[in-house]
């Protein structure tokens, strides 16, 4: 945001008044005939001129690129989202006597949590000092919530799966699932935020989609587990939750890789591109066998599998789609300098129509 | 004993006191310092007269014994960009100021030929037409040009260098600071933005969260490092090491609004001699970070020096995002509780 009116005759659609980088075309452009052009048709692309118009500092990324590690964060992700679910599943065949659900729900969202906890301790610089994580609760930081949805989660999943192992305490153990599946929804959707809230262009701008396609991945990999896991006869929900987080996740994907423009675009190119193709594949394949075939216990094997894998498959996906829009600073500057270009065109609108006729 | 974030007032829909987005008077008694805290400081920093010369890069590095590294963060590694004379390359965890060089040209319409004796167009045309880079600007009408050393003409071009040391923005509203979960990101009693290296658990959620790329993660210690317009040289009533090093008073340091209005006499000057392209950047307070603590004078457009040309602190959109997670919690129970519901399969 600059202040200054540039001089008579420079508007702002003349950037630098001429000026260009001395050293023939901008890096960025090498870059992308580097990375074998990667432009695909579609809605979002953005014209060539717009290309030339573009600059940046030797091609250099604006903002700095997660330092978060792969697989650890994406896994994170996946399991946390898993557990969550898994635990209101749990939860609720306890309720409505199917045992066999229940156990399996149960396993699934302690280990899952368990897992989950142990991969964001290892993607710490610090992993001896995660314990800090608890220091503070910061309404503004949906790591620092999220961490302390994930420390009671991650207590009361262990405990209730490992009450259902030794099968001890049984009324302590329908209190703990309760209390799990009671912080399961947070978990599946707190991560989205965790992601948006950044300046990566391409997680901050589907702010709004994000918690859903993580809830719909989240149950598609809950249910899509139990459902392999557990006996024809108590697996119906499972089924449902499956093939219903299917249909979300892939519909709330579709306005993630459609909907925002140039910053859907890395959504669509380049290995995250591949990644959510298979990943789509996999869902939609897992679903439609689900609704098809789910009541033979092979095939809700595979169904489950296939949904699980998608689960997989869109979380590193959307953290791959993530790091390349962070590191190419065009989605970073074109979106900005649009905005700011809109602004400048309405403010001086509002001057004309407000100010003194010459 | 945990504490609880003051910001929270900020989710109520109300925002009377700008928690996480607009200008904020006094962001430092905003954040609880008694009424008698220092006044706010930070850095105006006029590239116009920066000839980089990178002795705020080093006397940065020496004060605060910062490791050396390539262009790429590569701790212990000597390397250059081979690129331009800029081999720092970036800020990041072990470079707290860095100096931007960038060479840039452009075409200049030369005269054409007057054909026939000088005045046998009856007077119509100068005896010499002044160059100019497109109708209207004169190549001539910029800065001092024709004793600038940083520009020089080269047949149908001219050349010239841009220079900017930049450096962490402690902005008002602070994207690295709001999100840090341990609380080790803080606001000084001088409003700004600091890192306690003994909290800090290297989750480096902060670093995607900069709007301008500023802290990052050090490699082989985990933590992340970023300016802290030197914290122990201001509580001694020293100025910051860089600020001390320029030689030109490119980097100066002072109470902010006291900068501010010593920058806008500076652009107005600028202006009035004609220098295009001049504009101050971060000094803004209505600007998505409310205004920044490190603001700059610049001469071209700010993406042409690596920085964002509109940042936004990510957490003005943060209570949409809770809105979004919490219909999405929802979503997940009322789903799966639907799917218990019906006839036992």
């Amino acid at each position: 945001m600059t202040t200054g009116e540039a001089p008579e005759g420079v508007g702002a659609g003349a950037p630098g008044a001429g000026w260009r980088r001395a050293d023939g075309p901008p890096a960025q452009d090498r870059e992308q005939r580097r990375r074998g052009g990667g432009r695909r048709g579609g809605r979002g692309e953005i014209p060539m001129v717009d290309e030339a118009e573009f600059t940046s500092y030797y091609g250099r990324p604006v903002i700095k690129p997660p330092v978060w590690k792969t697989p650890d964060v994406p896994l994170y992700l996946f399991l946390g989202g898993a557990a969550g679910s898994s635990a209101v599943l749990g939860a609720l065949a306890e309720g409505t006597r199917r045992p066999a659900l229940a156990r399996v729900a149960h396993l699934t969202a302690g280990g899952g949590a368990l897992a989950s906890v142990a991969f964001l301790i290892h993607d710490l610089g610090r992993p001896s000092r995660f314990l800090n994580m608890l220091r503070v609760l910061k309404t503004t930081s949906p790591l620092s919530v999220g961490s302390w949805i994930l420390a009671p989660f991650s207590a009361l999943t262990t405990a209730t799966a490992g009450a259902h192992l030794l099968g001890w305490f049984p009324l302590l153990r329908r209190l703990t699932g309760v209390g799990a599946a009671v912080l399961g929804g947070p978990m599946t959707t707190y991560t989205a935020a965790l992601l948006a809230n950044t300046a990566v262009p391409s997680w901050h701008e589907v702010h709004r989609e994000l918690p859903f396609v993580f809830a719909g991945s989240a149950m598609a990999a809950g249910g899509g587990i139990t459902m392999a896991l557990t006996p024809l006869d108590e697996a119906g929900p499972a089924r449902k939750v499956a093939a219903l987080g299917a249909v979300i996740e892939f519909g709330a994907m579709q306005r993630v890789e459609h909907g925002h423009g140039l910053v859907s675009e890395p959504y669509r190119t380049g290995r995250a591109g591949k990644l959510l193709k298979a990943a789509r594949a996999c869902t939609s394949a897992g679903a439609g066998l689900t609704l098809v075939a789910g009541r033979s216990r092979p095939a809700a094997v595979v169904s489950g599998a296939l949904v699980t894998a998608g689960s997989v498959l869109t979380r590193f996906g959307i953290f791959d789609a993530g790091m390349a829009s962070a590191k190419d600073p065009k989605y970073t500057v074109e979106p900005q300098r649009a905005r700011a270009r809109a602004r400048d065109a309405a403010g001086s609108r509002e001057a004309a129509s407000t100010g003194t006729r010459p | 004993m945990t504490a609880i974030s003051s910001a929270s007032a900020a989710f109520t829909g109300e925002d009377p006191g700008n928690r996480l987005f607009g200008p904020v008077p006094d962001v430092t008694g905003d954040r609880g310092y008694a009424d008698d805290h220092p006044a706010r400081v930070g850095f105006f920093t006029d590239t116009s007269v920066c000839i980089g010369c990178k002795a705020c890069e080093v006397a940065c590095k020496e004060w605060n014994l910062l490791p050396m590294d390539d262009a790429k963060g590569t701790v212990d590694a000597l390397g250059l960009t081979g690129a331009s004379y800029d081999n720092t390359g970036m800020l990041g965890a072990n470079s707290w100021r860095h100096v931007a060089f960038v060479e840039q040209s452009r075409a200049v319409d030369l005269p054409m030929p007057t054909v026939g004796l000088p005045g046998a167009d009856g007077g119509q045309r100068p005896l010499e037409d002044p160059p100019v880079v497109h109708p209207g600007v004169p190549a001539s009408a910029t800065t001092a040009e024709q004793t600038d050393p940083q520009r020089t003409s080269s047949g149908d071009r001219e050349i010239r260098w841009l220079m900017s040391s930049d450096v962490c923005k402690h902005c008002t509203h602070a994207a690295c600071l709001d999100v840090c979960p341990t609380g080790s990101l803080f606001r000084t009693e001088f409003g700004t933005v600091v890192v306690q290296e003994d909290i800090c658990n290297g989750c480096g959620y902060c670093v995607p969260a900069c709007p301008y790329g500023v802290i990052d993660q050090r490699q082989d210690d985990g933590r992340v490092f970023k300016c802290t317009l030197c914290y122990d040289r201001l509580t001694d009533g020293l100025q910051p090491a860089c600020a001390s090093a320029c030689p030109t008073e490119s980097i100066q340091f002072g109470d902010l609004d006291a900068l501010q209005a010593r920058a806008d006499e500076r652009l107005a000057a600028l202006q009035t001699k004609g220098v295009e392209g001049a504009r101050l950047y971060g000094r803004d307070e209505t600007d998505g970070v409310g205004g920044a603590g490190a603001f700059f004078l610049l001469l071209d457009e700010p993406e042409v020096y690596g920085l964002p040309p509109d940042p936004v602190v990510t957490t003005r959109d943060l209570p949409a995002m809770w809105r979004s997670v919490g219909a999405g919690a929802a979503m997940v129970v009322g789903l799966v509780a639907s799917a218990f519901v019906g006839r036992r399969r």
